[in-house]
């Protein structure tokens, strides 16, 4: 809204007012400095576990796209692994075929799952929150059958071969120890993360928080309500698939479980256990959940699975926010024991 | 060890010096990484491999060449290939192993092929079974088996007693689809027709599949299905009544896999299949091996997936006697190639072109004895190659 | 070609009585309940347990599979399920698909990750022969007769009884019911564990046919939401049409078109939805 065209003269000083608070909400807070230097530290201080670290980055941007349609427009997704996977698929099969650039295919994995993501956007639109699960999982399960049958094209059960990822840059190979692999993801991780921050901080962001607190109300106030939906939910599927395609790149090797059920319900937890609505939450639970499944690898799957489980009925019971709701309730004690406003 | 070039802190410099030091110096143990699923649907195929490796070990010591054998047990879970890349990738570059071994699928092994290769460590393929596992990387030696190798035999002796169509049903991944490749161009050469139809890897439902053999009204079913799965095929194959309707059982041992086949009950006597080993192998090694394995295991019958586990110990330790303890790539492969021995199996022998295993291929019917049903062999081909000529 | 149709009816049949459960937890109090299948899983369970340890005779295991699992449903329907009903869709998701996980672990936990393979009583295995092209199995013959007695019990319940009538307010219109004075929350309580029960006896009864292994909840929960998608949740016959549509389409894709196999159940599903958000037979629901 420009001054001088809706808004009168008398209300300019209320409108800066207003433009400085939301201005105010998207400005970078010390902590997030700090957030982001600890790539760095990690690099050093544990030079042997970068492959672990590399998919924590990985699980963080998946988490976030999920974040995105999640904790801020609203939409429940039982099937965001259907753009991972497609995204995972197609830097792949394009790798293949004989193109393993890297970025293009990181491009390329992106642009194929938000063109699946566009399409299925309309089917989201329409129904209860029953039908809308439904069809998040049903589109993740078709995936998967396809990819399942179509042998010729993803291999099938038994992977896709001879996946081949050139030099970064011409310079860096994707080595045994994960060195590139790293820097790799945390950079696409962190560029990811800017452009996701910056769409959720703007007016269109604010529409995807009322959408998602009251979405009978939002026509009233002259939001297209489907536009908006469509619009966030195909950003989610693009970056959702460059995570895919990041996974592909960095393992040079892609499987039928990039689509499955279970890894649509890891990012589920993953956004659920550091916090939906943060985008740090994303990346958070990705890390404490990687890390702790690392730590306790020696336990058996099945104890995995059922902790797993008890997580989810925790987090709803207990902690709604997840591991940063909790960080700033805890922060909000503090200041008010010291006395800090 | 292998070094990259870094320009890391002091800290992970020094350590890796320290690294080059102590391996210039005296012989210090040999960690193997064991790469099996222990846990998840394919399990019961992790749990004979790490039985009979432990077995193994036991029986022949821990001492090799003047090293001390460490084998480092890794569940994959079997189910998601990146899982086994990265422990492969651990093991090497984290826990130090020089060899890796087990992978009991094919997917499995293809995504750890790589690893293999830029580490330039053997990888011993001690179950998983496509044909083309060990071409994947110059550093795999497999002792387990190739499909095609044991489908042939029981191919040609479909079509010389007398079969003229056959249904074949295999599982949709690497070995169900070169076992099915395999039986049609073995079968059709000597004239006879094939149809067939493939089960999905993940959640096989049987009953449609078996009901469709069945109205195809041929000869025989010919079934390839994972080890373990052969239970819930013989079942449905008993509750359609294929074999009232005359239709007779083949297929490559793997359906009656010596794990499960004594609680198969009736429903399996008279099932022909050609596979390289039988529990019920009638040489003084194998009596041995079966009594060792039940006994250390709580009566658990060892099975060709076992055998696979033991034999690839065997190449291990007899390579490292040959190289004198190196389990450097290059000289461990060199060594293994040509190289042949008395296993529990029966004679076999690396196949120096392809690092695969050469070994006899036997005919056995599913009998009872002593109360407990048994592979019991009746012919055998002498010298299988991995492509089954 | 009939055998197939037959079978397909059989595995119909099945799906109707594990989905019914859902349907009318969702009719009621539209909640979500995606941990539905695992309530059949332990009914499974517990027949095999039964069965192969303990030696007890199919017939008699099938009723412990109705009432394990209904406790079970009522003990956690009164303690954690009930003090979601307010909650929002996003809670109620991840409650379930937590309960979900936490059985399938307890599953491979205590019963090893294997399909389980029971053996039949004699009288009720095996095929007879009706005509050429039409083999009746003997176990889906009795499954039909079953599903289809336990559906008329429950017509004759929601019809002629009173506890149906009020089951019947209550799914078309909650608040009004309770405005009333029929306790909703009672009536919902004891569905739920009708409910979870059923499903359990499905489960045990589904063992031969639909492979029990602890992914069963998962692998399943599609079905149970097409059906109630589909079918409705305001009535008996909706699911009943929607399940029997559904197991026929399944055994026949499998068998004529196996190539494609399970990628056409979900591409029904996916254009009925665009079509027809409420379903076949459902009647918007009212909060």
């Amino acid at each position: 809204m420009k001054p001088g065209s809706l808004v009168q003269n008398a209300d300019l000083p209320r409108y800066h007012a207003e433009v400085a608070y939301l201005r105010s909400l998207a400005a970078w807070r010390p902590a997030e400095y700090v957030f982001w230097i600890a790539p760095i530290l990690l690099y050093f201080l544990f030079p042997r576990q970068l492959v672990l670290f590399s998919q924590v980055a990985i699980m963080g941007l998946f988490a976030i796209s999920l974040d995105l349609i999640l904790g801020y427009a609203g939409v429940i997704s039982l099937g965001h692994a259907a753009f991972f996977g497609l995204g995972g698929y197609a830097a792949g099969i394009l790798a293949q075929q004989g193109w393993g650039e890297p970025l293009s295919g990181l491009a390329f994995g992106g642009l194929t799952a938000g063109v699946l993501g566009f399409a299925t956007s309309f089917l989201v639109l329409r129904g209860s929150d029953l039908t809308r699960l439904m069809v998040t999982l049903g589109i993740s399960l078709m995936l998967f059958e396809l990819a399942n049958k179509m042998r010729w094209l993803t291999g099938g059960a038994d992977g896709l071969q001879g996946v081949e990822i050139w030099p970064l840059f011409g310079v860096w190979r994707f080595d045994l120890y994960g060195r590139t692999a790293y820097w790799y993801s945390i950079v696409v991780l962190f560029l990811s993360f800017l452009i996701i921050r910056r769409i959720v901080h703007s007016p269109f962001g604010l529409a995807l928080r009322g959408i998602r607190e009251n979405v009978r109300r939002m026509p009233a106030l002259g939001t297209p309500v489907g536009r908006r939906l469509v619009a966030v939910y195909t950003i989610g599927a693009i970056f959702a698939g460059v995570a895919g395609a990041l996974l592909t790149e960095t393992t040079q090797f892609v499987s039928l479980d990039v689509l499955s059920f279970d890894k649509s319900a890891e990012a589920l937890l993953v956004v659920v256990l550091g916090g939906a609505g943060t985008l740090y939450g994303g990346i958070v639970g990705a890390f404490v959940l990687i890390v702790a499944q690392y730590l306790l690898s020696g336990l058996t799957p099945e104890y995995w699975q059922f902790w797993t489980g008890i997580a989810f009925i925790a987090l709803v019971f207990f902690a709604r926010g997840g591991i940063l709701g909790l960080a700033s309730r805890m922060a909000a004690v503090l200041r008010r024991i010291l006395g800090v406003v | 060890m292998r070094i990259g070039l870094s320009f890391h802190a002091t800290l992970v410099a020094a350590a890796i010096s320290a690294l080059i030091a102590s391996g210039a110096s005296a012989q210090q143990p040999l960690k193997i990484g064991l790469i099996v699923p222990m846990t998840g649907p394919f399990a019961s195929t992790g749990k004979q491999v790490d039985a009979a490796v432990k077995l193994y070990v036991a029986e022949h010591g821990d001492v090799v060449a003047g090293r001390k054998i460490e084998v480092l047990l890794r569940d994959d879970t079997g189910i998601a290939p990146e899982t086994t890349k990265r422990l492969a990738q651990e093991l090497i570059t984290n826990d130090h192993a020089e060899i890796i071994a087990g992978f009991g699928l094919t997917p499995l092994a293809f995504a750890a092929a790589p690893v293999a290769t830029e580490a330039k460590t053997p990888m011993i393929v001690m179950a998983a079974g496509t044909l083309v596992i060990p071409s994947k990387s110059p550093y795999i030696v497999r002792t387990s088996f190739a499909l095609p190798q044991q489908t042939a035999p029981i191919a040609m002796w479909a079509a010389k007693h007398g079969m003229k169509k056959v249904y074949t049903l295999v599982t949709d991944y690497g070995p169900g689809i070169d076992a099915e490749n395999t039986f049609r161009t073995v079968f059709t050469a000597s004239g006879g027709t094939v149809d067939s139809a493939r089960v999905p890897l993940n959640n096989p439902d049987y009953a449609p599949f078996i009901q469709r053999a069945k109205d195809d009204k041929p000869d025989a079913v010919f079934i390839f299905v994972p080890s373990g799965e052969g239970s819930a095929v013989m079942k449905q194959f008993a509750e359609r009544g294929l074999a009232k309707a005359g239709i007779k059982l083949i297929g490559t041992g793997d359906v009656v896999d010596d794990d499960i086949l004594d609680s198969m009950g009736d429903p399996a006597l008279g099932t022909i299949t050609s596979h390289f080993y039988s529990a019920a192998h009638p040489s003084a090694e194998n009596k041995a091996f079966v009594a060792a394995f039940e006994k250390a295991n709580g009566g658990m019958r060892p099975n060709f997936m076992a055998v696979g586990g033991y034999d690839g110990m065997a190449l291990i330790y007899k390579v490292l006697v040959k190289t004198g303890g190196s389990a450097d790539g290059d000289k461990f492969i060199a060594a293994a190639k040509g190289m042949s021995w008395m296993s529990p199996r029966g004679k076999m022998t690396i196949d120096p072109e392809t690092r695969d295993v050469i070994q006899d291929v036997y005919l056995r019917k599913v009998e009872r004895v002593n109360g407990h049903l048994y592979n019991v062999e009746f012919d055998r081909v002498r010298d299988v190659h991995p492509d089954g000529k | 070609m009939l055998t197939v149709l037959f079978d397909g009816i059989a595995t119909g049949a099945l799906l109707f009585m594990l989905a019914l459960g859902l349907s009318v937890t969702l009719g009621i109090m539209n909640f979500v309940n995606l941990a539905h299948g695992a309530f059949a899983m332990l009914g499974g369970y517990v027949a095999v347990v039964l069965l192969k340890d303990w030696g007890v005779p199919l017939l008699w295991c099938l009723p412990a599979a109705f009432l394990i699992p209904a406790a079970v449903g009522m003990v956690l329907e009164r303690t954690l399920y009930s003090r979601l009903y307010g909650a929002s869709p996003l809670d109620q998701v991840l409650f379930t698909i937590g309960i979900v996980f936490a059985s399938m672990a307890m599953a491979s936990y205590f019963m090893g990750a294997q399909h389980q393979i029971i053996q039949l009583p004699p009288f009720l295995g095996g095929q007879f022969h009706v005509f050429a092209g039409f083999d009746v199995g003997v176990y889906r013959l009795f499954l039909i007769g079953v599903c289809g007695a336990i559906a008329l019990l429950l017509h004759v319940v929601l019809t002629r009884t009173r506890f149906g009538s009020q089951l019947r307010a209550a799914v078309d219109n909650a608040r009004m019911a309770r405005g009333m004075g029929i306790d909703v929350n009672r009536l919902f309580a004891i569905t739920f564990a009708v409910g979870s029960g059923l499903a359990g006896l499905a489960g045990a009864l589904g063992i031969e046919i639909l492979d029990l292994d602890p992914t069963f909840p998962v692998k399943f929960m599609v079905y149970f939401l097409i059906v109630v998608a589909v079918g409705g949740t305001g009535t008996l016959g909706g699911p009943l049409a929607a399940s029997l549509v559904l197991g026929i389409c399944d055994v026949a894709g499998k068998y004529y078109i196996s190539e494609v196999g399970a990628f056409i159940i979900y591409t029904v599903m996916v254009v009925m939805l665009i079509v027809r958000p409420q379903g076949l037979f459902g009647r918007p629901a009212v909060r």
